[in-house]
């Protein structure tokens, strides 16, 4: 059997678990096995009305008082006793936030494998074979699975299934699953999420964005993407190492933990392409990088690759334009 | 209070090759440096201890073969942690529960009240280290804090999530936590601060058992590039009326 684990993003079934499911279709054609869903304690009886237009065996609730909010406390224990319960061959989630935050206690409860932050995955004959970005996305891995492993926990990347591919249906049964949670499980208690004060720029409408990465290696350089930003007219955006360094702030920020961007250029100086980062962009329509590294993973998703020292590049394109 | 900071060495990212057998880089001759996310924790744990102002200690804790482990232990010492362990270890694990496994028996005696870790390691980037350890023995977890409050056997946290949005949660000692980069700047090293990390204790330890895996790297590989990319290289001046000539002509954004 296959259970996947829906998440609830504000009322929302995540779009992370819509990919999800997607993988846990397949997996289930793939070893001709049922199709298990499931809606964990937040929100759960709204995720199961979301979630019953796609191809199911079965829909879960498992619902407690414990875990009308999630804790990786009540989550955990709640996730461990349907696997010890179910058997599952795979659990699947996307690669979220709250994935990252629950899923190894899981692992470590039941004693299984959690292979996380995959790319993408591959039946052969009798093994599977995953894959993963290494070493700051240059490289790729195969992961495989020891052979006497029973039972494993999987989380992807949102690139790795696109939710294009949802079959739909109806579940053939829905079932409750009680699970039996006590106060003394739970020794976090949780507060309302909320969003930060907003920003003086919104990037996700912006048309035109230079992204600047580590590669500027100092403030002391911001000045010069400053004056290019201004002579060509776009907005300028930041990976994450340059707003934790200080250099500009987390309004600028584009990744997974910042804004998400589809302007009609994309223009990513200094800047390596890790996954994080790619994802939030790879939508733009047209993708150009500057780096002095002809290997970058961001020229995997670029039209164009400029390969060259960007304080020699940035300072002579904004001279010509200037003069234009 | 006994605080934790696990840290790693990995290697510096610049021209890093595959070796031989596939199944690793090739490590003859690259330099090793502190993951960078556990800067932030390390300095996180001395800031918790400063602001606590009783006789906390901070130990920073590390695994892997010796020469390295040594010298970023130094650095951690420097960088204001009390004391040091090293878990001396030269096989690669690619499982991430057996890793926390060892790493967890070689600790529990301490009775930590407080361990930190970088949000993932920039090598293998499980980012599941802290969390498996925390269950391991036992205590509460959380990842992403951004801000941290230690209160009378307790620990305040606001966590990052998804999009831009943030979550305050309280959660009982002992504790294990990840740490999102970019919380706090990692202060700047005197000579006066490495010198006086020589004198400091580091305990070390030995992995000897054999190390039971579920899971493990099988071959490495460069990534293909499924795009149709345009690569400009060349002189400086064609390069960039190149550029120009892109962004006016066929894109017409200037
Ligand atoms: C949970 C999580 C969330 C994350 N969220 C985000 C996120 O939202 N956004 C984000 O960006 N990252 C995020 N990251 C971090 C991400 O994994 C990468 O570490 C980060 O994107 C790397 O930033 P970078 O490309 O600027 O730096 P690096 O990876 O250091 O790349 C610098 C690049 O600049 C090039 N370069 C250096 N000097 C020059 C020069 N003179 N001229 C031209 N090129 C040069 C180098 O060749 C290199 O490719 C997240 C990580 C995690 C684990």
């Amino acid at each position: 059997m296959i259970l996947v684990v829906l998440e609830n993003q504000r009322g929302i079934i995540h779009d992370f678990s819509l990919q999800a499911i997607v993988a846990g279709q397949q997996f289930a054609n793939e070893y001709n096995c049922p199709l298990n869903i499931l809606c964990l304690g937040e929100n759960a009886d709204n995720l199961k009305n979301q979630a019953s237009k796609y191809e199911c065996d079965s829909i879960i609730i498992a619902e407690h008082n414990l875990i009308k909010e999630y804790t990786s406390d009540g989550f955990s224990k709640a996730l461990s006793d349907v696997i010890q319960d179910k058997k599952p061959q795979f659990t699947i989630m996307g690669h979220s936030y709250m994935a990252r935050d629950f899923l190894p206690r899981v692992s470590v409860k039941q004693d299984i494998p959690f292979i996380s932050d995959l790319t993408s995955v591959n039946f052969q004959n009798e093994k599977i074979v995953f894959s993963k970005q290494v070493f700051n996305a240059k490289f790729l891995t195969n992961i495989e699975l020891d052979p006497n492993v029973k039972s494993a926990i999987l989380s992807f990347q949102s690139s790795a299934f696109s939710k294009d591919k949802l079959i739909f249906g109806t579940p053939k049964n829905i079932e409750k699953f009680n699970l039996s949670l006590d106060k003394e499980d739970i020794r976090i208690v949780s507060q309302e999420p909320f969003k930060e004060t907003s920003s003086d720029v919104d990037l996700s409408s912006s048309e035109f964005i230079v992204t600047v990465g580590r590669g500027i290696e100092s403030e002391d350089n911001l000045p010069i993407m400053e004056k290019f930003v201004d002579a060509i007219g776009a907005d300028l955006g930041s990976s994450r190492p340059v707003v934790d360094m200080g250099i500009l702030p987390k309004s600028r920020l584009v990744g997974s933990s910042g804004h998400t961007v589809a302007p009609n250029l994309y223009l990513a100086v200094g800047l390596s392409g890790a996954i994080q980062h790619v994802v939030a962009m790879k939508g733009s329509e047209k993708i150009m990088a500057i780096n002095t590294d002809r290997d970058a993973p961001i020229f995997e998703v670029a039209d164009y690759a400029v390969i060259g020292d960007l304080f020699d590049i940035i300072p002579e394109l904004t001279r010509k334009i200037s003069e234009d | 209070m006994k605080i934790a900071v696990l840290t790693k060495a990995i290697p510096k990212l610049k021209s890093l090759k595959i070796d031989s057998s596939k199944k690793w880089i090739d490590d003859s001759n690259i330099q090793y440096i502190m993951n960078e996310h556990d800067t932030y924790a390390l300095e996180e744990a001395v800031l918790i201890k400063e602001k606590l102002k009783d006789n906390s200690e901070v130990f920073a804790i590390t695994m892997g073969p010796m020469n390295r482990s040594k010298q970023i232990m130094q650095e951690a010492l420097a960088k204001g942690a009390d004391k040091g362990l090293i878990i001396k270890n030269d096989f690669k694990i690619t499982d991430p529960l057996a890793f926390a496994k060892i790493f967890s028996e070689k600790i529990k005696d301490e009775k930590f009240d407080l361990i930190l870790c970088g949000l993932a390691s920039y090598d293998l980037g499980s980012g599941q280290t802290s969390v498996l350890i925390g269950e391991l023995l036992g205590m509460t977890t959380a990842t992403f804090a951004i801000e941290t409050n230690v209160i009378n056997k307790k620990i305040k946290i606001k966590k990052e999530l998804e999009s831009g949005f943030s979550q305050w949660i309280e959660m009982s000692l002992p504790a294990s936590i990840s740490i999102q980069s970019g919380l706090n700047n990692p202060r700047y090293v005197s000579i006066k601060n490495i010198v006086q990390a020589k004198d400091k204790e580091v305990i070390i330890k030995n992995v000897d058992k054999e190390i039971v895996t579920m899971q493990g790297f099988t071959k490495f590989y460069v990534p293909v590039n499924e795009k149709k990319t345009e690569f400009i290289e060349g002189e400086l001046d064609a390069v960039t009326n190149k550029i120009i000539r892109i962004l006016k002509e066929d894109l017409k954004l200037i």
